[in-house]
């Protein structure tokens, strides 16, 4: 099988091998220059950090003083820290009530829009900014619109006989009052709905109608198994984005009242850029790691069960 | 419908009106939702506290070093992707999607020391060199988009000479518009709303983006609604701009998002 075989009756063949794999050798160079930035782009910013940061989980280190190695002594740490559970428990509450209810939302406001009603782009663009303007600015007005005296959500529940509630300033409503702004947010995942209902094939759910399916049906059986690798994308996106939810809490609460919004980042961005133990902070930042990504392969794992993907049977 | 749609829309509302209001009138119940004498000084009043202008040239400065780069390492890695064939390249492509499901937070405090050790703390470079390298997101998007484009065109320029960087840059790129239009908005709007990056490396007050701006302006006039209403106005208002120009590119940029599901 190698090209210095010259056996005289197939000569031709060896020298158009190496024609080709000079045109191979050519793509393959310009493959890698091409693609050079991202390879370099993963290899100093996710290769090398991940394993700069297993030496960071092994030492103690301040960033002043030289670093010491202190083996496991950060996990065993973490097991007596309470504020280390607290965290988990408030990301995974955040997490699993808040992005079924945005999903949920999101597309809920997609359904609506995908109906032919007038002023669609007006709507598109009230359901869609908020998702895309800096979190410092809405979080400034969120926390005005959960103010417990003068906020207007107060004001609302009033007209219905209901609260006053002290949203951001009671432990047991703080991350409520936060899921609830993340509510606010969901433009993003809405307008991914909408392009996924827009391009249900009509022919589909026409049949279905011929077929005597009544709307009800024709939702449940045609358009959301159509667009379950939408629903799917979005869930995937939304935990890992959840569970490193960081701005709106940093500014609206700081983790308070009483730590009840002390999320994971918050809790390592406080170990790292307040307290500089770094060490026990890049060791939380793998704790949450590895949690995302047990999450992620669970939902991998399940996909196929539920995840309809035209044409594979 | 119509209720909903005033639901999601008045906190956007309650910043426009007390942002031109007095200080007596922001907390009057029931909200005056139109201010009788709008008071546009509110805003000049902002200038005359903190620099702002100087916040508003940092984040452009840095949102536009950000996007031309993400848009120039979209392009160039995304035509190594789909427009040629070598060995390794899938496996490359592969890399490429997984680093899309990793979450940042791990990569945070290493990156931070990395940073550190080169002394780019203090500095813009951590906020806009990064995307130079290309974001994973944006390349597939870019990907995805040039699969769409026939290989004849590569082929006529190849047997007419051109090296492949000539035709990325005459043949393919000039008809990636659409696809340059969406990585441009939400390149942009991914550097100008930044947070946590200039949080951890920006020091200086002069060199605030507009996010710790804002931040630091809410800190020190907390207790003028009106004025810090004001500020954040300023903050969203180029966002709001931008998304009323480009509202296409906004919804086609989803429809790209919506194919990376499938």
């Amino acid at each position: 099988m190698t090209a210095t075989t010259s056996t005289p009756g197939i000569q031709t063949q060896p020298q158009t091998r190496r024609r080709m794999s000079a045109a191979q050798r050519r793509d393959l160079r310009d493959g890698l220059l091409f693609t050079s930035p991202f390879i370099f782009g993963v290899l100093a910013l996710w290769v090398g950090p991940m394993l700069y940061s297993v030496f960071l989980i092994l030492h103690r280190w301040n960033m002043l003083a030289p670093p010491r190695f202190i083996g496991t002594g950060h996990f065993e740490r973490m097991l007596n820290d309470p504020l280390v559970g607290k965290s988990l428990v408030n990301t995974a509450y955040y997490t699993f009530v808040g992005v079924p209810l945005q999903l949920v939302v999101a597309f809920a406001l997609a359904v609506m829009l995908n109906q032919q009603i007038r002023g669609l782009s007006i709507y598109r663009t009230i359901y869609y900014l908020p998702s895309i303007t800096p979190a410092v600015a809405f979080a400034v007005v969120w926390v005005q619109i959960l103010n417990p005296e003068f906020g207007v959500l107060n004001e609302v529940l009033h007209w219905f006989g209901l609260g006053p509630i002290n949203w951001l300033f009671e432990p047991a409503w703080a991350k409520p009052a936060l899921i609830i702004m993340s509510l606010w947010l969901t433009g993003f995942q809405m307008i991914i709905f909408l392009a996924g209902l827009q391009g249900v094939p009509k022919e589909l759910e026409e049949a279905a109608e011929i077929d005597g399916a009544n709307a009800w049906r024709r939702f449940i059986n045609v358009t959301i198994p159509i667009i379950s690798p939408i629903i799917f994308f979005n869930m995937i996106i939304g935990i890992i984005g959840s569970f490193q939810v960081f701005t709106t809490v940093f500014i609206m609460t700081d983790g308070g009242p009483q730590n009840a919004t002390l999320f994971m980042v918050l809790y390592i961005y406080r170990n790292a850029f307040e307290l500089f133990r770094m060490g026990y902070a890049a060791s939380l930042a793998w704790i949450l790691f590895l949690i995302i990504m047990i999450f992620t392969g669970i939902q991998f794992f399940f996909a196929n069960r539920w995840v309809y993907y035209e044409g594979r049977l | 419908m119509i209720a909903l749609g005033l639901t999601f829309l008045m906190p956007l509302a309650w910043v426009v009106s007390t942002s031109l209001k007095l200080p007596g009138q922001v907390f009057i119940t029931p909200i005056e939702w139109i201010p009788t004498e709008p008071k546009w000084d509110n805003y000049f009043e902002v200038f005359r506290r903190l620099p702002f202008h100087l916040f508003i040239r940092n984040s452009f400065f840095v949102s536009i070093m950000g996007t031309i780069g993400m848009v120039l390492s979209s392009l160039t890695v995304a035509y190594g992707l789909s427009r040629l064939r070598w060995p390794g390249r899938d496996f490359v492509f592969t890399v490429l999607l997984a680093t899309m499901m990793l979450p940042a937070v791990v990569t945070m405090i290493p990156v931070f020391i990395i940073f550190k050790e080169i002394n780019w703390v203090g500095t813009f470079y951590p906020l806009w060199v990064p995307a130079w390298f290309g974001a994973a997101f944006y390349i597939f998007l870019m990907r995805q988009y040039m699969l769409t484009l026939p290989l004849e065109l590569d082929e006529a320029a190849k047997i007419d000479g051109a090296s492949n960087f000539r035709i990325l840059w005459q043949v393919i790129a000039p008809l990636c518009g659409p696809a340059v239009a969406t990585i441009t908005i939400f390149a942009f709007l991914q550097h100008y709303n930044a947070f946590m990056e200039p949080l951890i490396y920006i020091s200086k007050s002069e060199m605030y983006t507009l996010p710790l701006g804002l931040l630091w302006f809410k800190g020190r006039f907390g207790n003028f609604w009106h004025l810090v209403m004001a500020a954040s106005m300023i903050t969203i208002l180029p966002v709001i701009i931008i998304f009323f120009f480009a509202q296409r590119q906004f919804v086609q940029g989803a429809q790209f998002t919506g194919l990376a599901g499938r």
